[in-house]
């Protein structure tokens, strides 16, 4: 167990060291379709560590992800702060946030929790929108740097390679064992004295504070934020069907989801412009009849029956 | 056997990927756009962008193209969806750059996406006539991205213009000193609401009613209710398509007594006037246009017959003007070389539709700022460096 677990790092490392290469390679438009598919990565990644073993569905990445964007380019357009002080701030603030959202809702039992999340990155859209228009007042939100797309990929490489990092950590951790028993079994987590509802506090936490930073990174990329594009309840889905269809059993599922879903989705675009939102929804029901497990967990299951094939 | 088919089939695919290009003839122009077909942006392209690229190429053609140094290039379109969204809409410019290396673009719609897709387009050198794009950063930006050009105005220029109606129409004895702003809670909305409020107040105004309303709000009767309780002279409201119609429905509903009405986005659009008829006549709005102009009126006929579309009374003109731009700016520089092209633009002054046109520090400044609504048509009453503006009118009842 021991031994596997270091050897998974291992590889992780490797790919994200093969990974950083990606800009000096390819051309604009796969960096661009890389910068995409990093970004959700980066957020799959942490989704899965906090989604993966309590089995509460989150839907809350679109209100992080828009607290990380509105806050650098306020920050930065209306106060003539440092890019890289707002993204700390955005984390900050984001990790509060999740903690507080956290305290509110993750002791109820789950159901209530994912509708909750649902309305959150509208709900928090309107407020920031409410508090800019009556207290702060606006000039248009710039975000006005010099990162070119290839910077941006690279933060986004890195935020991801740390989101798997700590939730490899968090896994071997008696906190990642807490968790998976609180997933097995909630009431029996709590009969054998575990803690249940901070356990899960702070893995939301993690979500809260890697959502935003993916956020802050992507500010720069578009330039100007308007609210209802950086707070969008479709990134939310997004992140849930690309982590579903890699596989939220393992903290690698995200990549096998991600990259396949960004390929296909690119051409699905481009061949029928017209029917993405139907795509989607092929893609759920394929993952709910299909491969309830993902990608992870189908691959695991060929790989036992070659095992069992070859005695 | 099994292989070989397969083999095939990947070779056929390999063949079909690559033809596209070979087939390509030497003498077509390719511009490329990514619009945006679907989401909440789409309304507004539909009505302003799409037809008007679809008439400049239409006429382009026409005439047997372009001449790009004594070859006469006809222009093809290739166009992507971004669903209204910044990351898609950079896929695609970068796709437009590199997969389909299309020699031209045409600048997108929207402020925000201009400003992010300028870095990626500058990289390559494209020159970008922006149009819907209205900014108070125009020096900033155009430092910062030399390929990007504005056309529109300025946040600024827009709320002054409205103040000087104000200005002239109190010390015409026509109206009081008491003025009733809202504004749609979203980016551009407040950045309007922001400059207007410091602008009427320093103009002597009292703002007896300043309120927001959240974008997207299905009911706008408690902000039309209130407007009407604070009994002001003159209606502002800094609103975007789908408000400034919900906001008009109101004013109907409510009878607002006010003898001064505005409302910025959406209100020169053909159907704004098709939703309400006369009941909106004399009703204020962002842009305008001099119908009577015979430039401008061969042209809005040409629009008509050739999309089936009615033009809208302000930016439509300006983006068919964009668009002449860019293909005398090639014409005159005779080259597909893009830096060439965009310095030509820096250094020329244009004949347009919109009559001559050239460019201080990437910025044109001759545009329309208030229109309104006379007798079934918008007419321009406020621009900069622009002929044709006509009379303020009074509104007088919502009948």
């Amino acid at each position: 167990m021991s031994r596997s677990g270091f050897k998974e790092l291992a590889i992780a490392a490797c790919l994200a060291i093969l990974a950083g290469f990606v800009p000096l390679v390819f051309n604009n438009y796969w960096l661009s379709i890389s910068v995409t598919a990093m970004m959700y990565i980066a957020l799959c990644t942490s989704w899965v560590m906090f989604s993966g073993p309590t089995h509460y569905i989150s839907l809350a990445s679109g209100a992080f992800f828009g607290i990380g964007g509105y806050l650098v380019a306020t920050g930065m357009s209306d106060y003539q702060m440092s890019f890289w002080l707002m993204a700390g701030i955005s984390a900050l603030v984001a990790t509060i946030l999740a903690g507080l959202i956290g305290a509110a809702t993750l002791r109820l039992s789950g159901v209530y929790f994912v509708i909750f999340t649902l309305g959150l990155a509208e709900m928090i859209r309107n407020l920031v929108s409410w508090v800019q228009n009556n207290f702060l007042g606006s000039r248009g939100l710039y975000v006005l740097t010099d990162f070119t797309e290839a910077h941006i990929y690279w933060m986004l490489l890195v935020l991801a390679a740390a989101a798997y990092f700590l939730g490899w950590y968090i896994n071997r951790s008696r906190l990642g064992f807490a968790l998976r028993i609180i997933g097995n079994d909630e009431t029996v987590a709590r009969h054998v004295g575990i803690n249940t509802a901070t356990a899960k506090i702070v893995l939301f936490m993690t979500t809260g504070f890697f959502g935003a930073l993916v956020g802050a990174v992507i500010a720069p990329r578009y330039s100007y934020i308007e609210p209802n594009q950086v707070f969008s309840p479709e990134l939310s889905f997004m992140v849930v069907i690309m982590a579903l269809l890699g596989g939220a059993g393992r903290l690698w599922g995200p990549i096998v989801g991600v990259i396949p879903f960004t390929l296909v989705w690119e051409y699905v675009s481009l061949q029928f412009p017209n029917q993405t939102t139907m795509f989607i929804g092929l893609i759920f029901l394929l993952i709910v009849f299909v491969l309830p497990n993902g990608i992870v967990g189908r691959l695991e299951q060929v790989a036992v029956k070659i095992r069992q094939g070859g005695h | 056997m099994k292989r070989r088919t397969n083999l095939k089939l990947a070779a056929a695919a390999a063949l079909a990927l690559a033809l596209p290009q070979v087939a390509l003839a030497e003498d077509t122009l390719k511009l490329g756009i990514v619009a945006h077909k679907t989401g909440p942006l789409a309304g507004g392209e539909k009505v302003t962008q799409t037809p008007n690229v679809q008439l400049w190429i239409h006429e382009v053609n026409e005439r047997g193209g372009l001449n790009v140094g004594g070859t006469q290039m006809k222009v093809e379109l290739v166009e992507y969806d971004d669903k209204t969204n910044p990351g898609e809409h950079i896929k695609a410019a970068n796709r437009l750059i590199n997969q389909d290396n299309v020699h031209f673009i045409v600048a997108p719609y929207g402020t925000g996406f201009n400003i992010a897709a300028a870095p990626i387009y500058g990289k390559s050198g494209y020159p970008m006539v922006a149009v819907s794009a209205i900014t108070d950063k125009v020096d900033e930006l155009a430092e910062r991205f030399p390929n990007l050009f504005f056309t529109l105005g300025t946040t600024t220029a827009f709320v002054e213009a409205v103040r000087d109606i104000l200005v002239e129409q109190r010390d015409a004895g026509n109206i009081g000193n008491k003025v009733a702003m809202v504004n749609v809670a979203d980016a551009f909305g407040i950045e309007l609401a922001d400059v207007a409020r410091q602008a009427f107040t320093d103009a002597g105004f009292e703002l007896v009613y300043d309120k927001s309303y959240p974008l997207g709000t299905p009911d706008l009767s408690p902000v039309m209710k209130g407007a009407k309780a604070s009994a002001a002279d003159a209606f502002i409201a800094w609103s975007y398509p789908p408000d400034s119609f919900g906001l008009a429905e109101q004013a109907i509903i409510e009878d607002l007594d006010v003898s001064i009405y505005y409302s910025a986005v959406a209100t020169s659009f053909p159907a704004f006037f098709g939703a309400y008829g006369s009941k909106i006549d004399n009703v204020l709005g962002a842009g305008g246009t001099n119908v009577d102009d015979p430039k401008i009126a061969a042209y809005r006929q040409a629009h008509e017959e050739v999309t089936g579309a009615t033009p809208d009374f302000w930016a439509s003109a300006n983006t068919y003007a964009a668009l002449e731009v860019l293909g005398q700016a090639i014409e005159g520089a005779g080259t597909l070389d893009r830096n060439t092209v965009t310095q030509y633009i820096k250094d020329n002054s244009f004949d347009t539709i919109m009559g001559t046109l050239d460019f201080e520090n990437n910025f044109s400044e001759k545009f329309w700022t208030v229109g309104q609504w006379q007798d079934g048509v918008f007419r321009g009453v406020k621009g900069v460096n622009v002929d044709g503006a006509v009379d303020v009118r009074l509104k007088d009842g919502w009948k």
